[in-house]
C-alpha cells in the first residue's frame, strides 16, 4: 500500500492488522505524533507566518458567484466527505468542493538582529552555538581563501558558499556520522562541518579527483556537477540502508535550480513512494547563475514541491542557524524513525558569483546583495551570541587565527601532494582495465616518452 | 536440462542470481505483480517479495538513478527499461553517474548495475519500441555492452552481468525472444563478457553481427552454403569488443560482412571495420561490407522489413565481399 492511499482510506475499508504490525509500526508513529506536536507548538510562536495552499477545482474558480454551500465546504479545513472503497476514485454524484488543503510551515527563530524566540529554540548547548559560530567563521574564512587561490591560480574554478553558512553548517551539524550527505558542488561548508579534511575540498577544485576521496568514517558521496541529478543517489542510498534496516538518513543538498529538473522531482517522487529515510536541503540561495528564483517555478515557495509527492515541506530562514538546525534535527529524526522524506526549503543568499567563472555584477542589483548582507548569518549570530555573554572580540579573534592558520595549513597540504599518476584515469574506468584500454594507455605512454627523449 | 526460449532464460537466470545472492534485487516498470510487460520477470515477486521485485514509478531516469545509489550501498540492482526506445531518459544517468563513479571516487564507490531492456525490431511494435540504440553505449567509457543472441547464452552472459563489478547495459533481442528453444543447463555457469563466439563455421567470408541478426545471417549462410562458406561470428558484448576473436577468423577468412540493425552511419560495424583496417590489412581481399539498418528513423510496422537486413541483403553483401 502506498502511503497516500494509507492516509486517505476511511476507518471501514481498512484492512484489520495482524499484532505484529502494529507493533511494528508503533515507534515510527509516535516518532511522527511528536513532530506534530513540535508542530503544533510551534504554530502558536509569533513569527511564524502559514502560506496556504489551497486546490480548488476549476469549477470553483470559475464561477462568479459560488453558492453559499460551495463556500461553507471551501472553509472546511480537511477532506471534505469520506470516501470508501469504490468510490475512492471517483464520486457517484455530481459535486464541487475542496479535496485536500495543504499549508507549508515557516520557521525562523533568530531575526536579522539577533532577536531569538526562545519558545522555537531547538534544544541545544551553548558549546553546540559556538561550535555554529566557529564552523561558520571557518567556513567564511575558507571561502575567501579559496577564491584568492583561483585568482592566483593555484586552484581552479570554485564556487563561493559566501551567504549560505548557515544553511550548511546548521544542516551539516544535525547529522550524525553514520548518516550519508550527497552534495552538489558547493558544499564547502558542510564538508567542513563533517570533519572533511580541508585540503580535499582545496584538491578536488584543483582538478584532482583524489580530492574527491574522503577517509574512512567521513561519509559523504562524490560531488556531483550537472544540476539536480544526484539526489536520486541519495535516495537509492538511503533506500538500500532501509531496505538492509541500517538507521542512516542520507542528506541530498539541491539547490534552487535544481527543483526545475526532472531527476529531482523523479527523486522525490520514489522518495515519498518507498518512504526512504532522505532530507532534501534545498538551498535556496535566490540565483541559478544569472536566472532567479522567480524564473524557476510560478509556484509560491519551494518547499510546497514536497506536498504533489505526499510528504512535507518546510521553508525555514536560511541565514537562520537555529531554524536549519531545528528542521533538520527534525527531519532526520523522523527519518530515522521511518517517518520517510522531507523537503526544508532553506531561504538564503548566494553573496558572491556564481563561481569564479561568473561576474553576478552584469545581472543582479547591487541594491539586493545589500539587503541581503544586513541579514548576514555570521551577523545575525554574532548578534545573538553577545546578548547571551558568549561572544567577545579576543574570542571572535582567537578563533579567526585559528581558522586562518588551518586553512593555511590546507593549502600546504593540498600543494604538496604529489601529481596524479597519469594511468589513473584509465585505470578506474573499469574495475580491470580491458585490452583496449591497455594499448590506449600504452600509445599514450609512448608518445610521452618519444616527447621526453627529443627535448633531451 | 529445461528446454528455455531467451526470455524464459533471462527469468531462469534472474531466479537463480537471487536465489544465489540477497544482494540482487530487481525494479522496473510493471516487474513485480505483472512479471514485466514480456513476463521476464514472472514468478520473481511471488518468490522473493517486495524488498526484493519492486515495481517502480514510470521514470526511467528514477529507476538507473536509485539504481545507483543502491548499487553504492552495495546491492546489485538489475534494472528493466521496458524497451530500447525508453532507455533514453535514463542516458544522462548513466553517462554523467554509473559510468564515472568509480573514477570519480578513485575506486571507493563502484556501480555493479544492470540495466536490461529489450532490444531490437522485427516484432511490429509502436514507434520507440524496435530501436536499435547499442552504438550510443558502446560510446560510454565506463560501461559494458552485452546482447546475447541464444537461450544458453542469454542465461551465461546475464549471470555474468550481474556478478560484474561494472554497470552493464543488457540488450535482448526481443523479436527472437520465443522465436526457438534450447537446452539452458541448471548449474550455474557463466560466459565470459567481452567474449564472441562462432555460431556457424566457415572459411571464405566472416560476418560479424549479434542480437536477433546472428539467425538472420545463419539464414542467409544456409542459403549460399553451396557457392559460399560463410563464418557467422556472434560478437554477443559490444563493450569491451572481442578483438582476437575478429583476428582470428579475419585472419582465416581474408573476407568481412558486417551486419547489425542499427542505423550503419558511425554503428559499432564501423569501429569493427577500424579495428580490422588497424590490425589485419594485409589479410584482407576486399574491402569490409556493411550490412545494416538504414540511417533514418525506424519504420513502423508496415515498413519495417526493409529497413531490417534479410537474408537477402545479406547474400548479397556476401556477394559483393567474394566478387571483388
Amino acid at each position: 500500500m502506498t502511503p497516500m492511499v494509507r492516509k486517505k482510506s476511511s476507518r471501514k475499508t481498512k484492512a484489520p492488522k495482524s499484532r505484529k504490525a502494529v507493533k511494528k509500526a508503533r515507534p515510527a508513529r509516535k516518532a511522527q505524533r511528536k513532530i506534530s506536536r513540535k508542530v503544533k507548538s510551534a504554530g502558536k510562536a509569533k513569527r511564524k507566518t502559514i502560506k496556504k495552499i489551497m486546490l480548488k477545482p476549476t469549477a470553483l474558480k470559475k464561477a462568479k458567484k459560488p453558492s453559499r454551500k460551495i463556500k461553507a465546504e471551501a472553509r472546511k479545513p480537511t477532506v471534505i466527505r469520506k470516501i470508501s472503497f469504490p468510490e475512492r476514485f471517483i464520486s457517484e454524484k455530481a459535486v464541487s468542493g475542496v479535496v485536500k488543503r495543504f499549508e507549508v510551515r515557516y520557521l525562523q527563530v533568530l531575526d536579522k538582529d539577533g532577536r531569538c524566540d526562545e519558545k522555537l529554540m531547538p534544544r541545544v548547548s551553548s558549546q553546540d552555538i559556538k561550535s555554529f559560530f566557529e564552523l561558520m567563521l571557518t567556513s567564511r574564512v575558507f571561502d575567501d581563501k579559496a577564491l584568492a587561490l583561483q585568482r592566483q591560480g593555484r586552484i581552479g574554478t570554485y564556487a563561493s558558499i559566501r551567504g549560505q553558512e548557515a544553511s550548511q553548517i546548521g544542516s551539516a551539524f544535525a547529522m550524525q556520522d553514520q548518516d550519508w550527505m550527497f552534495p552538489s558542488f558547493r558544499e564547502a561548508g558542510a564538508y567542513i562541518t563533517r570533519k572533511t579534511p580541508m585540503h580535499l575540498v582545496l584538491q578536488y577544485w584543483s582538478g584532482d579527483e583524489r580530492g574527491g576521496i574522503m577517509p574512512k568514517g567521513i561519509n559523504n558521496f562524490t560531488p556531483s556537477i550537472p544540476v539536480g541529478t544526484h539526489a536520486l543517489h541519495a535516495v537509492g542510498f538511503a533506500w538500500g540502508a532501509r531496505l538492509r534496516k541500517d538507521r542512516i538518513v542520507c542528506v541530498a543538498y539541491i539547490g534552487d535550480g535544481a527543483t526545475s529538473e526532472g531527476d529531482t522531482l523523479e527523486a522525490m517522487n520514489f522518495a515519498g513512494v518507498f518512504r526512504v529515510p532522505v532530507v532534501f536541503l534545498l538551498q535556496n540561495n535566490q540565483w541559478a547563475i544569472s536566472v532567479p528564483r522567480a524564473k524557476q517555478t510560478a509556484a509560491e515557495t519551494l518547499a510546497q514541491k514536497a506536498i504533489a509527492f505526499g510528504f512535507e515541506g518546510i521553508q525555514v530562514d536560511g541565514n537562520d542557524v537555529f531554524a536549519v538546525y531545528r528542521a533538520a534535527r527534525e527531519a532526520m529524526d523522523k527519518a530515522r524513525a521511518g517517518g520517510g522524506p522531507t523537503l526544508i526549503e532553506c531561504v538564503t543568499y548566494r553573496m558572491g558569483d556564481h563561481t569564479t567563472a561568473d561576474d553576478a555584477k552584469r545581472y543582479r542589483d547591487a541594491r539586493e546583495l545589500e539587503y541581503w548582507v544586513q541579514r548576514d548569518p555570521i551577523d545575525r549570530l554574532r548578534k545573538y551570541m553577545q546578548k547571551k555573554g558568549l561572544w567577545s572580540q579576543e574570542y571572535e579573534n582567537k578563533v579567526a587565527e585559528e581558522a586562518g592558520r588551518k586553512v593555511e595549513e590546507a593549502v600546504k597540504t593540498m600543494e604538496s601532494q604529489p601529481p596524479p599518476n597519469i594511468e589513473d584515469f584509465f585505470k578506474y574506468t573499469y574495475a580491470e582495465m580491458n585490452q583496449n584500454l591497455k594499448d590506449q594507455l600504452a600509445e599514450l605512454m609512448e608518445a610521452l616518452k618519444e616527447q621526453q627523449e627529443r627535448k633531451e | 536440462m529445461p528446454n528455455l526460449t531467451i526470455v524464459q532464460a533471462v527469468n531462469y537466470a534472474l531466479m537463480q542470481e537471487m536465489a544465489r545472492d540477497a544482494n540482487v534485487i530487481v525494479l522496473g516498470e510493471d516487474v513485480a505483480r505483472n512479471g514485466g510487460v514480456f513476463r521476464a520477470t514472472e514468478g520473481l515477486w511471488e518468490k522473493f517479495g517486495d524488498g526484493r521485485v519492486i515495481d517502480t514509478p514510470l521514470a526511467e531516469s528514477g529507476i538507473v538513478g536509485v539504481s545507483i545509489g543502491l548499487a553504492a550501498y552495495g546491492f546489485r540492482p538489475v534494472a528493466e527499461i521496458q524497451f530500447d526506445g525508453f532507455t533514453y531518459p535514463a542516458f544522462d544517468q548513466l553517462i554523467s553517474h554509473a559510468t564515472r563513479i568509480r573514477t570519480r571516487s578513485r575506486g571507493r564507490f563502484s556501480c555493479p548495475l544492470v540495466v536490461r531492456a529489450p532490444y531490437g525490431g522485427g516484432i511490429h511494435a509502436p514507434e520507440h519500441h524496435s530501436e536499435a540504440p547499442e552504438a550510443f553505449y558502446t560510446h560510454m567509457p565506463g560501461v559494458k555492452v552485452v546482447i546475447p543472441s541464444t537461450p544458453y547464452d542469454t542465461k551465461g552472459l546475464l549471470v555474468s552481468a550481474i556478478r560484474d563489478p561494472d554497470p552493464v547495459i543488457f540488450f535482448e533481442p526481443k523479436k527472437i525472444y520465443r522465436a526457438f528453444k534450447q537446452e539452458v543447463p541448471e548449474e550455474d555457469y557463466a560466459i565470459p563478457l567481452g567474449k564472441a563466439s562462432v555460431a556457424r563455421e566457415g572459411v571464405d567470408v566472416s560476418i560479424f553481427t549479434w542480437g536477433s541478426m546472428v539467425r538472420t545471417c545463419l539464414e542467409a549462410a544456409e542459403k549460399i552454403k553451396d557457392r559460399v562458406s560463410v563464418e557467422v561470428v556472434d560478437m554477443r558484448t559490444l563493450s569491451p569488443l572481442d578483438t582476437d576473436a575478429i583476428n582470428a577468423s579475419v585472419k582465416k577468412t581474408g573476407r568481412v560482412v558486417i551486419v547489425h540493425e542499427a542505423p550503419k552511419s558511425s554503428g559499432v560495424g564501423a569501429e569493427i571495420a577500424a579495428l580490422i583496417d588497424r590490425k589485419d590489412l594485409l589479410y584482407l581481399e576486399a574491402p569490409v561490407v556493411r550490412v545494416t539498418g538504414f540511417d533514418t528513423v525506424f519504420p513502423l510496422a508496415k515498413l519495417e522489413k526493409y529497413y531490417m537486413p534479410d537474408a537477402s541483403r545479406i547474400t548479397k553483401g556476401i556477394e559483393k565481399v567474394m566478387d571483388f
